[in-house]
């Protein structure tokens, strides 16, 4: 039953095969026996999730059944749930209980999902391993000493391991796509203002967005088609038609045009990675796409513009948590400026607190124009090249990330080579284009993703070449040994 | 570029996060090197670029200037560390 995509599930409900009770029972289960070498997930809503089974069932009997009623799905512990605790693997919301629930949860929970619980990550989403959540690391399935990359570690690491059919993730520089790469599963950041960002705890808010994380470009479609569209309560949230993303997933690829990055097929990039990623490029060639070379001229830039704007931007948004209205407070303050300080030493972690300086420091008096007014002008440059470069091309493609995924521990020690982990994924967020990355290949062992990028609000696009791709290979269903 | 310890000791009183001596220390370090990667983008030519706030360029929309959310003092207070009387309880600011 768990190796059972979304759309089979979906059928075998309507079909009365099974029932959202027996299927939601079977992933807790598996949750409560496999999920101890994983540590995939923070919270498992196991009441809860049984109860919304039931109503699942209940609705379905009386007609009102839609794709998703009945189905178990996962939720990134960083969007809010009203009355689950919503940590964002951080101390400083430990015992956070949300009086509201996030927009993406309220539409999962009308379209009648159920949420088997909230899945582990880096702490605030700042993260490429997982290994920064107060929770402790997640583990990849694909390798028991590898990390599931970050930062919706634990809703990758959950969908491969088949602890659930599906998970919600967010993505600001990389954090939906580079987890997919390494646990060979299938995961799509749509364009910025696609998916509301309300209720989803913010790191870096021009960055941020929401997306899906399943084992097939399909089951993502039909997340996508429950998360997407307007949300007043989101002030970047764009009013745009939402079309069926399920509904082109079949249109031939004929005539297809492929811009392969020459700044990212660089002497520098792993011969066997290259080579897988070449291997899919020609897959899409036998399915009718041609390929060209295009170029990013300002790709080397994007990382060092991303570490002053969306740390800058963290700095702002995580001021919230100042002991006073929710979240951690430090014990037996002496003074308001110790209530401050000291709340936030205890209830950050080293990488939180690393980001909220070096933003603080780049919109301080005297650096703001180097820095931030700088980084904002490079991200220009940067979406420009990405612009001009879909103007010859339908979608380009690229690795997602530039290894399999690395042995836990091996990046913790320099913050900077952990940075490095998102070159390719990174100026995505930047330019606000969707991308997908879905399995393409084995490299020693450990999966590997072809990431594909699109123009802005083409996500039926890439979500059709994705599954074309996948009717043509079977990297998407291998699993872990 | 590199971090003086009293740059650090400056940003972690803005920012509101107690640091101690061997945490200076290590974010000497550690915001050194970043700041060492974020350096590159002082060679990026940006005459006349202007800077981006939104991929898209949208603005902030407008709404009526109207109620549409209810009270709900009780249900978010219920969440605090320390209220009383309906009001968070803070330190003692002013003697």
């Amino acid at each position: 039953m768990h190796n059972k995509s979304v759309a089979e599930l979906s059928n075998a409900l309507a079909s009365g095969e099974v029932s959202s009770v027996e299927l939601t029972q079977h992933f807790l289960d598996r949750i409560k026996q496999e999920d101890g070498k994983y540590n995939s997930f923070i919270t498992v809503c196991e009441d809860a999730a049984l109860d919304e089974a039931r109503q699942a069932d209940e609705r379905r009997s009386q007609g009102n059944a839609t794709p998703w009623t009945g189905i178990p799905f996962a939720q990134k512990d960083i969007f809010c749930t009203n009355g689950v605790r919503t940590t964002c693997g951080s101390r400083m919301l430990e015992n956070f209980v949300p009086p509201y629930d996030a927009t993406v949860t309220a539409r999962f929970r009308d379209a009648g999902a159920v949420c088997l619980g909230k899945t582990n990550l880096d702490e605030f989403a700042m993260g490429s391993s997982n290994e920064s959540s107060y929770f402790g690391a997640t583990t990849n399935p694909w390798g028991e000493n590898r990390v599931p990359g970050g930062s919706s570690g634990g809703s990758a690491a959950a969908v491969a391991a088949r602890l659930t059919p599906a998970a919600t993730a967010t993505d600001t520089g990389g954090s939906i796509r580079q987890p997919a790469s390494f646990c060979g599963i299938t995961g799509l950041k749509p364009t910025y203002g696609r998916v509301s960002r309300y209720g989803m705890i913010a790191y870096a808010s021009s960055l941020d967005q929401g997306g899906t994380l399943a084992r097939s470009a399909e089951d993502n479609a039909m997340m996508l088609n429950v998360m997407a569209g307007f949300d007043p309560k989101d002030s970047t949230s764009i009013d745009r038609e939402v079309p069926d993303y399920t509904a082109t997933l079949n249109e031939p690829l004929k005539g297809l045009k492929i811009g392969l990055p020459k700044e990212y097929f660089t002497a520098q990039l792993d011969p066997a990675m290259a080579q897988t990623i070449r291997d899919a490029v020609a897959e899409y060639e036998k399915l009718g796409a041609t390929v060209k070379e295009v170029s990013l001229p300002n790709a080397h830039l994007a990382i060092a513009a991303y570490y002053v704007i969306a740390p800058a931007e963290a700095s702002a948004n995580l001021s919230r948590f100042d002991g006073v209205r929710y979240g951690h407070r430090c014990e037996d303050p002496k003074d308001l400026m110790d209530l401050y300080t000291r709340t936030r030493e205890e209830g950050f972690g080293a990488e939180v607190k690393r980001r909220i300086m070096i933003g603080t420091y780049a919109l301080s008096a005297g650096y703001f124009d180097a820095y931030f007014l700088k980084a904002q002008k490079v991200r220009r440059l940067v979406q420009q090249d990405f612009v001009n470069a879909l103007k010859e091309v339908d979608v380009l493609m690229s690795p997602t990330c530039p290894s399999p995924a690395f042995v836990q521990g091996e990046k913790t020690s320099d913050p900077v080579t952990m940075y490095l982990e998102d070159i390719f994924t990174i100026a995505i967020n930047l330019a606000g284009l969707p991308a997908m990355s879905i399995p393409a290949g084995i490299v020693n062992g450990l999966p590997v993703g072809l990431q594909i990028i699109g123009d802005y609000f083409s996500e039926a696009r890439l979500l059709n070449a994705a599954h074309q791709f996948q009717l043509a290979t079977d990297w998407h269903q291998r699993t872990p040994a | 570029m590199t971090i003086s310890r009293e740059d650090i000791e400056k940003v972690a009183l803005l920012a509101r996060i107690r640091v101690n001596d061997q945490q200076v220390t290590e974010l000497e370090n550690d915001l050194g090197n970043i700041l060492n990667l974020v350096d590159q983008l002082q060679s990026a030519d940006t005459e006349n670029v202007k800077p981006m706030a939104h991929p898209l360029d949208a603005i902030q929309r407008l709404r009526v200037d109207e109620v549409t959310e209810t009270n709900q003092r009780e249900a978010f207070q219920a969440i605090a560390p320390a209220t009383e009387a309906g009001l968070y309880l803070v330190p003692k600011v002013i003697d």
